[in-house]
């Protein structure tokens, strides 16, 4: 009896996890030898030790991609949240027809990044420019992503637009675990507005925040789809993110080995930003 | 109680956020009419772009379904996502049973456990060249290896939802049905897969979702195989487009109507699901 549970649960993990570690951990092991590589993704190659991981700290390519990447993540990740503590204290606020508002508010997050790309990136060139010439300002009068100024706000936007949504119903959800009693309770103590929110609300909701920071911060350090379709890493490199950067130079620009080395650094980076936060935020939910 | 709530709705509140729906409807509202219009009918200045066409023509749409061979994508579209969904429910809840009860006293189980998830730190970018090789080399670079590698890819979201929810999930069902003799097989497909049901929503509606939008996937496995989903043919067929941007957004609204009716229908299921799954 007990062997056939035993050999049950066996097969029925194995086989799932040979599909994965055939997809996901081969792979990965790949990715890290390739970096030692100098393959060009096709033809023969040879073993050239770290100097990928030399080159890469040298590139200033590679660098400019990091710096613009991070510059996104944390401007998209303050944005968005604080738009989306708002709204959600908003939308959870005694309002009529709050279900319509709520899906309503979500419906960014549903539709296709690359598609919502093409749109703003109309919008940027075409509706943005010949509004303020209507106004009269010329210094916005051109497209923000034809400038390596302001393209990466540009960016900003589009990522905000669709990320918002998503954060918005992960608070609303978090405001909806506070019990009533508390603010009545806060209500007593004269705790209203900005008190009331920064002493009772946002300490009850702290582990959704952390949700959010987690996530947004994730997603955006891997943008890539609204590159694709804003800018495709112009005007002039200002806007390639690291993931498009690796797409772009390592499947068909001939740097295989190169980019792999640049995508191990990236994995790296992208598991120390989430361990270090989810330790920072669990240390700080214990304190409260 | 009720009443009184009603009496005391927060007006500003509310009209601050119909307000603030306008950031949402208006780059819609310039998809729909932009898709409509001619060519000849926009002209540079704002109200020309933005004004109702003179016409509604489907012509665009017409053309714009030629060009990106909207049928066949669309097809390829709801074949990989229903598939993948299928699987990951078959799969992931099944493994995520096994690994849900023994990893609290199994060392083995658990290292399988953490192994898996971890998974979730590792970027596409890292996998994507070394994957490109390697589906090319088992004939999968087409849309049989993207539902693979869907299926591998949210593996770790996915068990960590179904062992979560298994905690809820008392073991006197499965020791009960032991006694009546059934296997531990049946047992699972019988007792425990029906019962999980609501994580089955959830998993279904974050996995459509990801799936259904996602771009990399398919543009780095699929790129040579002559197929494309919705999104892969609004990226393969934008040179074609040229600047008749008419087009270009007739086709862009095709490509989102499918999840437009999707959400419309659906939509209470769908926030469900993205909460559970993000809070969980």
């Amino acid at each position: 009896m007990k062997n056939e549970k035993k050999r049950t649960y066996l097969l029925m993990t194995l086989p799932i996890l040979a599909l994965f570690i055939c997809f996901n951990t081969i792979p990965l092991i790949q990715g890290v030898i390739y970096s030692f590589t100098n393959s060009r993704g096709f033809g023969s190659y040879d073993y050239v030790g770290l100097r990928n991981y030399i080159d890469l700290f040298q590139d200033l390519r590679v660098g400019k991609s990091y710096l613009f990447t991070i510059k996104l993540a944390i401007g998209s990740t303050i944005v968005v949240n604080v738009i989306s503590l708002i709204l959600a204290l908003a939308l959870n606020s005694k309002i009529r027809a709050k279900s319509f508002f709520r899906a309503a508010y979500f419906l960014p997050n549903i539709l296709g990044s690359l598609v919502v790309g093409y749109i703003f990136n109309y919008f940027f060139t075409y509706i943005m420019p010949a509004f303020f010439q209507m106004l009269g300002t010329d210094a916005l009068s051109t497209s923000i992503l034809s400038n390596t100024k302001t393209a990466w706000i540009g960016v900003l936007i589009v990522c905000a637009w669709q990320a918002i949504a998503m954060n918005t119903i992960i608070y609303i959800s978090g405001l909806q675990t506070v019990p009533e009693e508390v603010y009545e309770a806060g209500d007593l103590d004269g705790a209203t507005g900005w008190a009331r929110f920064k002493n009772l609300t946002f300490p009850l909701i702290i582990p959704f925040f952390t949700i959010n920071m987690v996530l947004s911060v994730k997603n955006f350090l891997m943008v890539f789809d609204q590159i694709m379709a804003l800018t495709q890493g112009g005007p002039a490199q200002s806007t390639e993110s690291i993931s498009y950067l690796i797409y772009k130079n390592g499947m068909a620009g001939g740097q295989f080995g190169f980019q792999s080395a640049n995508a191990v650094v990236f994995f790296i980076v992208i598991v120390t930003i989430s361990v270090l936060q989810m330790r920072f935020s669990s240390k700080k939910e214990e304190q409260l | 109680m009720k009443a009184k709530e009603n009496i005391k709705a927060n007006w500003p509140v509310m009209v601050l956020l119909i307000l603030g729906l306008s950031t949402i409807i208006f780059p819609l509202y310039m998809t729909i009419v932009i898709a409509f219009k001619n060519p000849s009918d926009m002209t540079t200045t704002i109200s020309g772009i933005l004004s109702l066409p003179k016409s509604w023509s489907l012509d665009n749409f017409r053309q714009a379904m030629e060009i990106t061979d909207f049928w066949h994508s669309l097809g390829y579209s709801l074949l990989i996502t229903s598939i993948t969904i299928v699987l990951c429910i078959l799969l992931h809840s099944m493994i995520g049973y096994v690994l849900g009860r023994t990893r609290a006293k199994s060392k083995f189980y658990n290292f399988i456990y953490l192994f898996i998830v971890s998974g979730m730190f590792v970027p596409f970018a890292i996998l994507m060249m070394p994957l490109a090789k390697q589906t090319a080399v088992m004939h999968l670079g087409n849309w049989v290896g993207v539902i693979l590698l869907y299926v591998v890819f949210y593996m770790p979201m996915n068990i960590l939802l179904y062992s979560g929810y298994l905690v809820n999930i008392p073991t006197a069902l499965e020791e009960a049905a032991r006694v009546d003799g059934a296997s531990t097989w049946k047992t699972y497909w019988s007792i425990i897969f029906p019962i999980m049901k609501p994580m089955h929503a959830t998993v279904a509606v974050i996995t459509a979702l990801a799936v259904w939008n996602d771009v990399m996937t398919p543009l780095v496995i699929m790129a040579g195989s002559g197929t494309n989903t919705l999104p892969l043919a609004q990226l393969n067929f934008q040179t074609q487009f040229g600047t008749n941007y008419n087009l270009a957004f007739a086709s862009y609204l095709l490509s989102l109507i499918p999840i437009l009716i999707f959400y419309v229908i659906c939509q209470k299921q769908i926030l469900n699901g993205v909460v559970n799954g993000a809070v969980k």
